[in-house]
């Protein structure tokens, strides 16, 4: 028989460009220091990263974001780095919010729409210079950013590889980046950022978070995350730091009313069914329409639906009687009419209230707010108890931590 | 820079016969019109223009066939100086080495030069193309249906296509569905043998568009045509006298009579849009000039992307509107002869009607291969006419102009058109010279205008005369873009009324009466 080296050869290259299936989820880079606390190894997928629901106990890691400071990996977060003499104009032009009106050094939340004034997301805008932006996002959106640059001097990429994230929330949060040498830091307002070295490069910390909390986010380049994450931990041992999973990240974000794309709302790139589609104003948030600045996009389509009042949706906290949260519960009018679902719901620890987000058809939730009823379903031993409970439609946020703006930030 | 204290209640970009119809529409419902031109003539690419000295020729398009008789009807353009007479319906003559075929009256009532049999499958043919064209009709001339919004009147429409459907019958609608889509090379072969008649309607099919006739959806090309008529005739075509200038002499005597303000020489710089409204313009002469609505009948993609810029619209209309593909495949030209022709076999009737080189349909796909890969054909197919024999005023005395429509130059060909300009126009005469021997010893002046001259000269992009290109994807509720067809935009105020709109080019006036009528309707 023949030998054929050379087929054997483009073999071997195709096999090992095909290793992807390999690892199905990939590893951020703080991979080996979580893959090293995770005891329970209880990993779901973020953005095709391996990340924990929960590193060695929900309830424990919980309490560290409300009473320790907590660190989370945000890296697998979609991030783009907008940059050019119109990177403002070209922003402004695609989220909702002002960007003018965002100076250098701070964080904005904002989201952006389509053509028809439906949500693709919701994010965090980092102004780190007058010409140099960074766009956090839970989906990607390349397409959608380079296709919106065309008639703009600006140029968009995506860093979500190259930049790895840290969340450190929690009241003891700014004693431990101050012990651990980020001098300075106390200088930091919410939603102000500031750049400090770090390892021979520059970490990005700003005073944001997703837990309504005293806390911080941390961005550092890829090949720095670990000597970050050591520098951290070994600053904030006797302050309680503990690495935490998302599922008490999930709850800490509820309690201060926060919503999750994909989970309180179906964004609109995602979106089969028409009526899952939502404007801002119908997922709360309206607030940062400004019909005054310039155009962006979908300002027609969302001005249009204000003026002939085509919203159809709103989105609510609850506040329910009892203890069992309501999760995915229908919301009904009257015990029988059925107005709306909860997406995200629980019992706070920090409110002492059973709380909720709930997506309502207008006008229940927006001037019928009256007589509403969830039915929670808990399952008792193999059975369903249906519990009818009385709704309040409440303010967000949940809880309000008077740590999250205190200046200067408290040591505790 | 200065400003206009009028204040008009619209203006109409661009001076083509589709802004003069919808301007002469918007000042005969008591608008105050004004008319701004960037040319130093109206008319754009339907102006008759003088190529060399005593030669006068219609710049791009050189046949009416597709007035749209609403247009005619609404100006009056018949009591403007328009002669339609059926006494100028000319013949198409496909030519062949194999001796003529001539299409007699309206698109072949009679067909000559063919053996019986083919003439009696012509028959069948032509009246089965004629009846599904008919069908489509209604939709190739009213403003397409808004399938999100549908007005009372829209269902009406179409409730009566359904009707028009319902009236073939069974096996005629099962077959005019089935043909829909088809392309066109595989529907003549299974109707007709001539070569020639089947050349000849390939060439039609693909006229003006990058497709050959085994293209899928090719047929269509060729209902837009037969959906055409004038003086009241489906398939017919005519010559006007004076070229194509004179019916555009006609709607701009309709338009001034209305009260429209022409400015020619007024090139527009921008669309003012103020909080998403379209409220004016400014001129590249630095005026600025406002109005309540903002027609604009010129390119769709220069209207949004040059005019109002990007930033003033949505990502998705932007991306959309860059995605229209509008890159031509025709190319004009013109030839000052020292004397008529003469085209081998072919009567006196027939040199004055419109002369077809294409043929076979075998070799209209050979010619539209190479247009694919960038190149030109070798061996172009055309549509050749010589309007200086029934309108001697066109040359002079005892000359002769030739105007041809040749298929296909590339818009972006490889070799770049400065160098391939004069290898396609040897390619063009060797063509020429075959069908008319002698012809080249007698030209005095060639003008070859490429898909590239064309559009710098008339401000077409990609050099289409339909101002982007007439196929399934681009037609009807897609035109110019999908979700906007309706001929306003996502700026209020500035509607979109040339070519690239609903139901697309040639000398129809459809979309710039539609435009108007939709301004209209909506008291804008």
């Amino acid at each position: 028989m023949n030998h054929h080296p050379s087929i054997k050869r483009s073999t071997d290259t195709r096999i090992a460009a095909q290793s992807h299936f390999r690892t199905l989820r990939l590893g951020t880079p703080f991979q080996p220091r979580i893959d090293a606390l995770g005891l329970k190894q209880d990993w779901y997928s973020w953005a095709g990263y391996r990340a924990p629901h929960s590193l060695w106990d929900e309830e424990l890691e919980y309490f560290a974001i409300r009473s320790q400071a907590a660190l989370f990996d945000i890296s697998p977060m979609t991030k783009y780095r907008i940059e050019g003499p119109d990177a403002e104009a070209y922003l402004d032009r695609v989220t909702l919010r002002d960007v003018t009106r965002l100076k250098p050094g701070r964080v904005h939340y904002t989201a952006w729409c389509d053509d028809e004034g439906f949500v693709l997301d919701d994010g965090t805008l980092f102004r780190l210079s007058p010409t140099r932006f960074r766009l956090c996002s839970q989906e990607r959106h390349l397409p959608w950013l380079l296709d919106s640059v065309i008639g703009y001097d600006v140029s968009v990429e995506e860093e979500t590889e190259a930049v790895a994230g840290l969340a450190l929330q929690g009241p003891t949060s700014f004693a431990i980046l101050r012990d651990a040498g980020f001098a300075g830091v106390e200088r930091l307002k919410v939603f102000d950022l500031a750049e400090f070295a770090h390892d021979g490069a520059t970490v990005t910390i700003s005073r944001t978070g997703f837990t309504g909390d005293l806390g911080y986010e941390l961005f550092v380049p890829a090949d720095k995350a670990l000597s970050l994450w050591d520098r951290l931990m070994a600053a904030g041992e006797l302050r309680g730091i503990r690495a935490i999973g998302y599922t008490a990240l999930n709850r800490a974000r509820l309690e201060a009313g926060l919503i999750v794309a994909n989970a309180d709302f179906t964004a609109a790139e995602h979106a089969i069914r028409t009526d899952r589609l939502r404007m801002p104003d119908e997922i709360g948030l309206g607030f940062m329409i400004d019909p005054d600045k310039g155009h962006f996009n979908g300002r027609r389509a969302i001005l249009e639906a204000r003026a002939k009042k085509k919203l159809r949706h709103v989105l609510v906290g609850l506040e329910i009687e009892g203890n069992i949260p309501a999760e995915h519960a229908i919301v009904y009018y009257r015990k029988s009419q059925e107005v709306g679902l909860v997406s995200a719901a629980m019992w706070s620890p920090m409110a002492k209230r059973n709380i909720a987000l709930a997506s309502l058809q207008r006008p229940y939730g927006d001037t019928i707010v009256d007589d509403l009823w969830v039915e929670i379903y808990a399952m008792r031993e193999l059975q369903y108890q249906k519990l009818m409970k009385k709704a309040k439609v409440v303010q967000r946020p949940f809880i309000k931590l008077d740590r999250r703006t205190a200046n200067p930030p408290a040591d505790f | 820079m200065t400003s206009s204290d009028l204040n008009w209640d619209a203006i109409v970009i661009g001076g083509g016969h589709n802004g003069l119809v919808a301007a002469a529409t918007l000042a005969k419902s008591g608008r105050k019109v004004l008319l701004l031109e960037a040319g130093n003539e109206v008319g754009g690419a339907a102006r008759t223009e003088e190529f060399a000295p005593g030669f006068r020729a219609s710049a791009v398009a050189h046949l009416l066939n597709r007035l749209h008789p609403d247009v005619v009807k609404t100006l009056e353009l018949e009591r403007h100086g328009l002669k339609i007479d059926r006494g100028d319906f000319v013949p198409s003559v496909a030519l062949s080495r194999d001796g003529p075929l001539v299409l007699h009256g309206a698109y072949g009532e009679v067909l000559t030069g063919a053996s019986p049999s083919e003439q009696s499958a012509w028959k069948d043919l032509r009246a089965q193309l004629l009846r599904y064209a008919g069908v489509l009709k209604p939709f190739l001339s009213r403003r397409p249906p808004d399938l999100g919004n549908m007005s009372l009147a829209e269902m009406t429409g179409l409730g009566q296509t359904a009707l028009a459907l319902k009236r073939l019958g069974k096996e005629d609608m099962r077959d005019f569905l089935r043909v829909l889509l088809m392309n066109v090379y595989d529907l003549l072969n299974e109707q007709l043998s001539d070569d020639r008649l089947k050349g000849l309607l390939a060439f039609d099919a693909t006229l003006g568009s990058h497709l050959g006739p085994r293209s899928p959806t090719s047929l269509l090309g060729l209902y837009y045509r037969l959906a055409g008529e004038i003086g009241g005739l489906a398939g017919a075509q005519m010559q006007p006298k004076g070229g194509m200038g004179a019916v555009v002499a006609a709607i701009r005597a309709a338009a001034e009579t209305a009260g429209v303000s022409i400015r020619p020489a007024s090139p527009v710089a921008k669309v003012i849009v103020e909080r998403g409204r379209a409220v004016g313009v400014v001129t590249q002469g630095g005026e600025t000039l406002r109005a309540k609505t903002v027609v604009s009948a010129i390119n769709p993609a220069t209207t949004i992307l040059d005019l109002v810029g990007p930033r003033g619209v949505d990502t998705g209309y932007v991306r959309k509107v860059k995605n229209i593909r509008m890159k031509g495949d025709a190319a004009k030209l013109h030839l000052a002869l020292d004397r008529p022709p003469q085209f081998s076999g072919v009567d006196a009737a027939g040199h004055k009607g419109r002369l077809v080189i294409a043929p076979s349909p075998d070799h209209v796909e050979r010619a539209f291969n190479p247009s694919k890969y960038g190149e030109f054909s070798p061996e172009p197919v055309m549509e050749i006419t010589l309007p200086s024999l029934a309108d001697p005023s066109l040359a002079p005395s005892g000359a002769c102009v030739l105007s041809a429509v040749v298929q296909y130059a590339p818009y972006a060909l490889k070799e770049g058109w400065a160098a391939g300009k004069p290898q396609f126009l040897k390619a063009i005469m060797a063509q020429l010279e075959t069908y008319a021997p002698g012809i080249g010893a007698t030209v005095r002046h060639a003008e070859l205008l490429t898909p590239a001259d064309i559009e710098a000269r008339y401000r077409m992009p990609g050099g289409h005369w339909h101002h982007g290109e007439l196929q399934a994807d681009q037609m009807l509720m897609s035109r110019p873009v999908s979700g906007w067809s309706g001929y306003h935009t996502p700026l209020e105020g500035l509607f979109l009324a040339g070519a690239g709109s609903h139901p697309g080019g040639g000398i129809s006036g459809a979309p710039g009466l539609n435009a108007a009528r939709r301004i209209i309707a909506m008291r804008a």
